[in-house]
């Protein structure tokens, strides 16, 4: 394997992985509290909450980096404000990078989830508030648990969307090698040389993989948990 | 003894008025009504389902509501167990795991209350499902789910329990196979009982104490035989349904012919054999479509029950042909339903006496 692939590919490799572990895991809280509340919750400006999350679908994704950079570069006013209190660079670092994915991944995860949510019998929750258990439980012991299928769906979502962002990554972070450049900046970066052809399709083939692997996790997943939920 | 059970409540529902309020202290009370009637909306009122605009609820002495006094108890703290009408299992939890949901909630209040909720053992024999534990709700029949939903309310030590029309969506042989569940519930258990039903049957073998409810508004409320056999609750079920509960006890059976002697303060009844043991109290319903009424004790007819007794009261014509009246048969009251033609006829008058006469197979033994 070593052989097979360069340092400098391997490290992309490496790099998108970790990025895109990152950014599912980072978001799937946020994912889970907006999609709970999208689902069971009426409040002012929920539409506006609604379209903000979806935004990123729609938007092309250099406005998005774009729009990253202005808000979490060094000067914008995020940025400044997590450099100067707790000393966080985004911007062309690798945790930049985490942010762009988990940016553009959110709505597909908070997608599926919120429709999982949906799926829950509330008849079911108000049976288990008149057993005694407050919202909260009510939420740990029978929402979460029945919409566990849903939930899985958006974190494969979100890291196959993460392994495969270009646009906002690469606007707002740029593409360092070892730092930000990812599987799809490495394949361009390819593209944009003589020779390079090979390479590109040596990441273009591990892309493609990833990807399929992903795919089936998710189904395999899903399959187990409808299994376990159906048996009992 | 101050009531178990208080309730009191305003509220609005699309263009539908609630306005309810009763006090029980028997062991099932029925809330009764066609539906629609907001049978319902009050006791998911109780239950904490649904915030009233104005109201009261107080349960063994514990003020779960007061509008009036800012107290409003959320539904996970008022210890108040909820049968629903379909059974409303958890399909990712065992059946164990979903007896034990409410108890665990349950377990850091203080365990030792003297009634046999909350013992799991106890909760299993009552209801007849230890060999269930293992299984999920899914392979479970509608009967069984319903006995596992109840006994899971159960078991989270609740001190009311409301059951809204727990046996509404299963099918005659499932509700026989539940209602002597209910029964042993309703003397053994020590939890009072608030129980939803449109269906007069069930009302007349289960309840203690009837509320009758009609539009949002209670109409009557009182031990069952007395309200039953009040004529005004006849209109809330048409007059098929009509009819009034006679106690007694079981005096001897007449096996050659399947029939069952009953003691009663009206005299001796011969009703269809009764698996119940010699001494058992029974109570049987006898409608009053069923009660024929002669002016001279009858001879030569196949009706084995002939009551003497007196016209008390007679009910208002109606729409139909038929008029109600309301009779004394040595202290107990009994329901008839005769055509107007007949009483006028007769020249029935409150005070008349008359006789009471009823087939044996219009009344069936429990």
């Amino acid at each position: 394997m070593g052989d097979w692939l360069s340092p400098e590919e391997w490290i992309a490799v490496r790099l998108s992985l970790v990025v895109a572990t990152t950014a599912m895991l980072a978001s799937l809280p946020f994912g889970v509290a907006v999609a709970w509340l999208l689902a069971r919750r009426e409040f002012r400006g929920k539409s506006v909450l609604d379209a903000l999350v979806h935004l990123p679908l729609i938007l092309p994704p250099v406005v998005t980096g774009y729009l990253l950079l202005v808000w979490f570069g060094r000067r914008g006013p995020v940025g400044q404000f997590l450099h100067d209190w707790f000393g966080i660079v985004l911007s062309f670092r690798w945790t930049g990078a985490v942010l762009a994915c988990a940016v553009m991944g959110f709505p597909l995860m908070v997608r599926a989830i919120r429709l999982s949510i949906e799926a829950v019998d509330r008849k079911l929750e108000d049976a288990a508030g008149t057993l005694g258990a407050s919202p909260a439980w009510v939420f740990a012991t029978v929402t979460l648990p029945l919409c566990l299928p849903g939930i899985l769906a958006g974190m494969i979502l979100c890291f196959a969307k993460a392994m495969g962002e270009f646009g906002a990554t690469i606007t707002f972070v740029s593409n360092i090698p070892g730092e930000t450049q990812t599987l799809p900046s490495a394949i361009y970066t390819f593209t944009q040389v003589p020779g390079g052809d090979a390479g590109a399709m040596r990441l273009t083939l591990i892309s493609v993989a990833l990807s399929v692997a992903a795919l089936f996790a998710s189904e395999a997943l899903a399959r187990a948990v409808n299994r376990r939920i159906a048996a009992v | 003894m101050s009531p178990v059970v208080e309730v009191c409540v305003e509220h609005r529902l699309g263009q539908f008025d609630l306005k309810a309020s009763f006090a029980s202290e028997g062991r099932l009370t029925a809330l009764f009504g066609r539906s629609g009637s907001g049978k319902t909306s009050l006791v998911n009122v109780v239950g904490g389902l649904i915030a009233p605009r104005r109201g009261r609820i107080v349960v063994d002495g514990q003020v779960l509501l007061d509008t009036d006094r800012g107290v409003f108890l959320p539904k996970h703290r008022r210890r108040i167990g909820y049968v629903f009408q379909e059974a409303r299992l958890f399909p990712h939890l065992t059946v164990r795991q979903n007896l034990l949901y409410g108890r665990w909630f349950s377990g850091r209040r203080a365990a030792g209350t003297d009634s046999l909720a909350g013992d799991l053992d106890s909760v299993l024999d009552l209801l007849g499902i230890s060999h269930l534990l293992e299984r999920g709700p899914a392979a479970l029949s509608g009967g069984e789910k319903q006995r596992v939903a109840i006994g899971r309310a159960l078991l989270a030590r609740p001190r009311l329990l409301l059951m809204d029309e727990p046996l509404a969506s299963l099918d005659e042989a499932r509700k026989a196979e539940i209602l002597p569940y209910i029964e042993r519930l309703r003397d053994e258990a020590g939890v009072p009982i608030i129980y939803v039903s449109h269906a007069m049957a069930e009302v007349a073998r289960l309840a203690t104490t009837l509320v009758t409810l009609d539009r949002g508004v209670v109409t009557a409320c009182g031990p069952t035989a007395q309200v039953m056999s009040r004529l005004g609750t006849v209109g809330l079920t048409g007059a098929a349904e009509a009819g009034s509960i006679i106690e007694g006890e079981v005096a001897g059976h007449d096996d050659a012919f399947g029939l069952t002697l009953l003691s009663t303060r009206a005299g001796m009844l011969q009703i269809a054999r009764s698996r119940a043991a010699i001494g058992a109290h029974l109570r049987v319903r006898i409608l009053a479509s069923d009660v024929l009424i002669s002016l001279r004790e009858p001879v030569d007819v196949s009706a084995l029950n002939i009551l003497p007794g007196t016209i008390v009261e007679i009910g208002p014509r109606g729409e139909g042909a038929g008029v109600e009246l309301r009779l004394d048969c040595g202290g107990e009251t009994l329901l008839a339903r005769v055509t107007a033609k007949s009483a006028s006829q007769l020249g029935l008058q409150p005070g008349s006496a008359i006789f009471a006469v009823i087939k044996s197979v219009s009344i069936d033994g429990p």
